[in-house]
């Protein structure tokens, strides 16, 4: 393999299984959270993340907040806010300022767990979405800390997994215990569902965009990774409707023995990373960029025991320096660093 | 009591709906990679020895299931027949000793889905509890014993949904009360 992941930091703290990272929008701190419901906010001494294990500390912990799971954390993109989804069946804002957080807001409305949320890309705009099949759109306005929810999506037949914004659009796709992938957008002030991406046999678990935002990689319980491709980005039908088409172009399987949790594709190296119930974390490469509708996949690197237990998340850090977080139920977080062989 | 359990498990667990209209996705390209490794349920090579062993660790398996308390009834599961011991299998994993996939079947007893949830709920979480190190596990209704057999699997097998379901205050009393070890 042309790649390689090396440990670099593994953080203890967590009191049972870690759900998910996240890393902040300069990349300079890493945020967990799990069945132990809290929030961590890890950070370094040093001025990149290139320090060694002793440099990362645990900076808050982010404790009262939710009274079960916290299952999702996202940041906004101007990075002074965190929303936090959990079991509890609410999702909160915390404000952040020097690392010191505070519990600025509490959005009620979903009927039980949230699994998941997601800030959009101008930071104008949240998604969660939650076991009870519904996938809520809310406007944020940042001068008041008013959210306002715009849009109650309840299409999916079951449970809805994970929610994931469009790199640049205001275009959201979620992902279900239905099988299905689901692409939202407002039309005509009302926010709808315009394409349902089938396929997958079992559970989608994670969904991501490529930089561009016209493929998206999907990752499921059975095993496979498939990429979709949106045959019609720019289409524009005359009509106040845009029709749009997402198909499915190529699917990974044989690579992971177990479900596969999490996917993230990374916005600058376009390197895709999978973290997985069979306890290993798969980063691969597209072969040739440019043979856009038939594309291979390579696989550059695949650390097994990465944790001893599933791996839950996984995480490109956004400053695109290659480093990798991942976090599973065996309550720690690492840090690995990806560099080319 | 059981009307409770019902209540609950619409609650908690969420019993399937009917699907979707679904739309094509052709695929263009399958990639599919050959693993080196032998299939979990192999035993390639492996000596008589080691396949003893692996049957001791079903039946140390099948003995932290077997005495499960049915929900309903003032019987354990192995007295109902619910579990058995041809039921536990286990898989070694290629080059780690000690670490195992284990593949665990019951029949329910009744064709009630919500009862065979909490069955397989109860299998889980007595194993994730009581196994000596932490092991990938499967548990299954027997095929052709249940009509929504393939909704129940799905949920028993769906961790997320397991463990917000024992986060549930109501639920997991159930449970606990299923699970604890007989005193006498």
């Amino acid at each position: 393999m042309r790649g390689n992941l090396e440990n670099v930091a593994s953080l203890t703290g967590h009191l049972d299984r870690v759900w998910h990272v996240s890393w902040n929008p300069d990349g300079k701190l890493l945020t967990s959270c799990g069945g132990d419901k809290t929030i961590r906010v890890w950070g370094t001494h040093s001025k990149s993340n290139e320090g060694q294990g002793s440099d990362w500390t645990c900076k808050a912990v982010l404790q009262d907040g939710h009274s079960r799971t916290v299952r999702r954390i996202s940041w906004s993109p101007c990075g002074s806010l965190l929303a936090s989804a959990s079991f509890d069946g609410t999702t909160c804002i915390w404000s952040q300022k020097n690392a010191e957080f505070e519990c600025i807001t509490t959005l009620e409305g979903h009927e039980n767990e949230v699994k998941s949320v997601c800030w959009s890309p101008s930071g104008s705009l949240l998604a969660t979405c939650s076991r009870d099949k519904s996938v809520w759109i809310w406007e944020v306005d940042h001068e008041d800390d008013d959210y306002q929810c715009v849009g109650v999506l309840s299409v999916h037949t079951q449970d809805v997994k994970n929610v994931c914004w469009h790199p640049h659009k205001e275009v959201l796709a979620s992902c279900s215990y239905d099988n299905t992938i689901k692409i939202f957008q407002e039309e005509d002030d009302d926010w709808c569902c315009v394409c349902t991406l089938t396929g997958h046999e079992a559970t989608v678990w994670g969904i991501s965009f490529d930089k561009t935002g016209t493929r998206l990689a999907s990752c499921s319980d059975d095993n496979t990774v498939k990429i979709w491709q949106d045959c019609n980005p720019d289409g524009q039908d005359g009509g106040s409707s845009r029709k749009t088409s997402w198909k499915c172009i190529c699917t990974l399987s044989g690579y992971h023995t177990r479900t596969i949790y999490d996917i993230d594709w990374c916005k600058h190296s376009g390197l895709l990373a999978t973290c997985s119930g069979d306890d290993t974390i798969h980063v691969f490469q597209e072969n040739s960029v440019g043979s856009s509708y038939k594309p291979g996949f390579s696989l550059m690197a695949c650390v097994t025991n990465a944790h001893s237990e599933d791996i839950n998340s996984i995480r490109w850090n956004p400053n695109g320096d290659g480093f990798l977080a991942s976090c599973g139920d065996d309550g720690f977080v690492k840090v690995w660093k990806y560099s080319q062989c | 009591m059981f009307l409770t359990f019902l209540g609950l498990f619409q609650l908690f667990m969420m019993s399937s709906a009917t699907n979707g209209p679904s739309s094509e996705a052709d695929t263009d390209s399958e990639q599919t990679h050959q693993c080196g490794e032998a299939e979990p349920g192999t035993s390639r090579g492996r000596d008589d020895e080691e396949g003893e062993n692996l049957e001791d660790v079903a039946a140390d398996i099948y003995d932290l299931i077997k005495d499960i308390r049915d929900p309903e009834k003032p019987n354990t599961l192995e007295e109902l027949e619910v579990v058995f011991e041809e039921g536990v299998k286990v898989h070694p994993i290629k080059g780690q000793s000690d670490r195992y996939i284990i593949r665990v079947e019951f029949k329910p007893t009744v064709p009630h889905c919500s009862l065979a949830t909490l069955i397989g709920l109860c299998i889980r979480v007595k194993l994730d509890r009581s196994l000596p190190q932490k092991q990938k596990v499967d548990i299954f209704i027997t095929k052709g014993t249940h009509a929504t057999e393939n909704e129940i699997n799905k949920q028993i097998n769906d961790k997320e949904r397991i463990a917000a379901a024992m986060e549930n205050p109501n639920l997991k009393e159930l449970v606990e009360k299923c699970v604890a070890d007989n005193d006498t």
